[in-house]
């Protein structure tokens, strides 16, 4: 990790993951560091019907508080915001969520490209983009998005992912700041904001 | 998705205000962006002052663009088991009133509005009720008054439908022919339609109950205060508010001004009149 990038006053981190996804969210946040308070926005692909209570699968996982996203909040330090089924969650700039209903992208609602493709234009330089396994092409596109913004972007390394395609098929177009297994990858969350050292 | 030059934006939804009265000026950014840079994609240019040209110099091209300025996602029965609350928790209550008004605001293409009428008419309410359906949007009026849907709403249609706690077969509600599936007309005999625009036009019932559900999350904060406001105005004394499942009144202005009915499926009813109003109900500006 390049050391400049670690002067950063991050607003948010955006977390995109399908296949294998709540294992993979699970652990990262079980090694980010309990002093760990940059928000985090996540959506993970889950079927439109489903009435999964993000709280009580990830609570014991983090220090953070974790919420399914209600439209317009304002995202905080120490929280932890899911996408709700059906919804594709995006960030506005003035730091609140938006809901909305469009067409799914890539087959996907809520749809990670969505959420980075705002970040990338709502936050750019204050925005860090991180896609972790899954079994299509969503978010590369808005990762890339990220980068093209001034964002900082991770890609967990695909041999690491229990399915491989949604992190290589970003590494095929850019080249993320850091590739990394999911420990490396909370470590180096960890670093960027400036929690953890003691 | 391309970047939308903020300047172009504003002149672009300021021009068709004033050429059209279509207010998109106070809708949540990042959504219309996407739907702005589709439009750019569409009219294969890089500038929405280029399209601003085209569609001041025509309705037709205004017409043909509008349905892509909204989002008109609905289903049957959406979120089955805020019908079954409905039916359960304030149906009952209206069930008290001689008459009753309804209204839905944002009704898009009519699935919501259909679903309102089977239930009204199984709880025996529907005779004595009114329903006023609105939207911003005449196309999506135009099918919600044909009443016909492609088929492949069915399945979810009939899956809904029971889990909203319907009590007939649902195919007694429709008729299934060349791919298409048409619902009965009587489920739309007591419906007002009317193009009715939350940003800019003013209060036009007194009504029993509301309904705006996943409408309001296309708007800003402000302009959600604003068509709350005007929701607030528009009820009787303690008359109900429902929203769609994500959204809260919890941030509003008019917080105050509701009890929560049932919190998980976003039902209100109104304990007083909200005492300072920031809008007076003209226009945001």
């Amino acid at each position: 990790m390049k050391t400049d990038l670690l002067k950063r006053d991050l607003a948010a981190v955006f977390i995109g993951t399908s296949a294998g996804g709540v294992m993979a969210i699970q652990r990262l946040l079980s090694h980010l560091s309990d002093d760990f308070s940059t928000p985090l926005v996540i959506v993970q692909h889950l079927p439109a019907d489903s009435t999964i209570d993000p709280s009580l699968i990830f609570s014991h996982h983090t220090s953070g508080r974790v919420f399914e996203a209600v439209d317009k909040v304002l995202i905080q330090p120490g929280h932890v915001y899911f996408a709700p089924p059906g919804y594709h969650l995006s960030v506005e700039r003035d730091l609140t969520l938006s809901l909305s209903q469009e067409n799914p992208v890539h087959y996907s609602r809520p749809s990670i490209d969505v959420l980075f493709e705002s970040a990338a234009v709502s936050i750019g330089p204050r925005a860090c983009g991180v896609l972790l396994t899954g079994a299509n092409s969503d978010g590369a596109g808005g990762l890339k998005a990220i980068q093209e913004a001034g964002g900082i972007t991770i890609a967990q390394d695909p041999s690491d992912a229990e399915s491989p395609m949604m992190p290589r098929s970003a590494l095929e177009i850019m080249n993320p700041d850091f590739v990394g297994n999911l420990e490396s990858i909370s470590r180096v969350l960890t670093e960027l904001t400036g929690s953890g050292i003691r | 998705m391309k970047r939308i030059d903020a300047v172009e934006r504003h002149l672009f939804l300021e021009g068709i205000f004033l050429r059209y009265g279509y207010d998109f000026r106070q809708y949540a950014e990042t959504s219309l962006d996407r739907r702005l840079s589709a439009l750019q994609d569409r009219f294969r240019t890089e500038s929405l002052l280029e399209i601003l040209q085209k569609v001041l110099n025509s309705s037709d091209v205004f017409r043909e663009i509008l349905p892509q300025l909204t989002i008109n996602t609905t289903e049957f029965f959406r979120d089955p088991l805020f019908f079954r609350s409905l039916r359960e928790l304030v149906l009952p209550t209206l069930l008290t009133y001689p008459r009753i008004r309804i209204w839905t605001a944002g009704c898009s293409t009519g699935e919501e509005l259909l679903s309102l009428a089977m239930i009204l008419k199984e709880e025996g309410l529907y005779e004595r009720s009114t329903i006023y359906a609105t939207d911003i949007n005449p196309n999506v009026l135009k099918t919600a008054k044909d009443r016909i849907y492609d088929h492949s709403a069915i399945q979810l249609f009939n899956k809904n439908y029971v889990a909203a706690g319907g009590s007939k077969s649902p195919s007694e509600y429709y008729s299934a022919d060349y791919g298409l599936v048409r619902f009965a007309p009587d489920l739309l005999d007591n419906v007002v339609f009317s193009e009715h625009n939350l940003a800019t036009d003013a209060v036009f019932v007194e009504a029993h109950l509301i309904l705006c559900r996943n409408v309001m999350i296309y708007f800003t904060r402000n302009l959600q205060n604003r068509a709350l406001e005007l929701f607030a105005q528009s009820l009787v004394f303690k008359g109900y508010l429902a929203l769609g499942s994500k959204e809260s009144l919890r941030f509003s202005t008019i917080s105050e001004s509701f009890d929560s009915i049932d919190s998980a499926h976003r039902i209100y009813r109104l304990k007083n009149l909200p005492k300072t109003t920031l809008h007076t109900l003209g226009g945001l500006r």
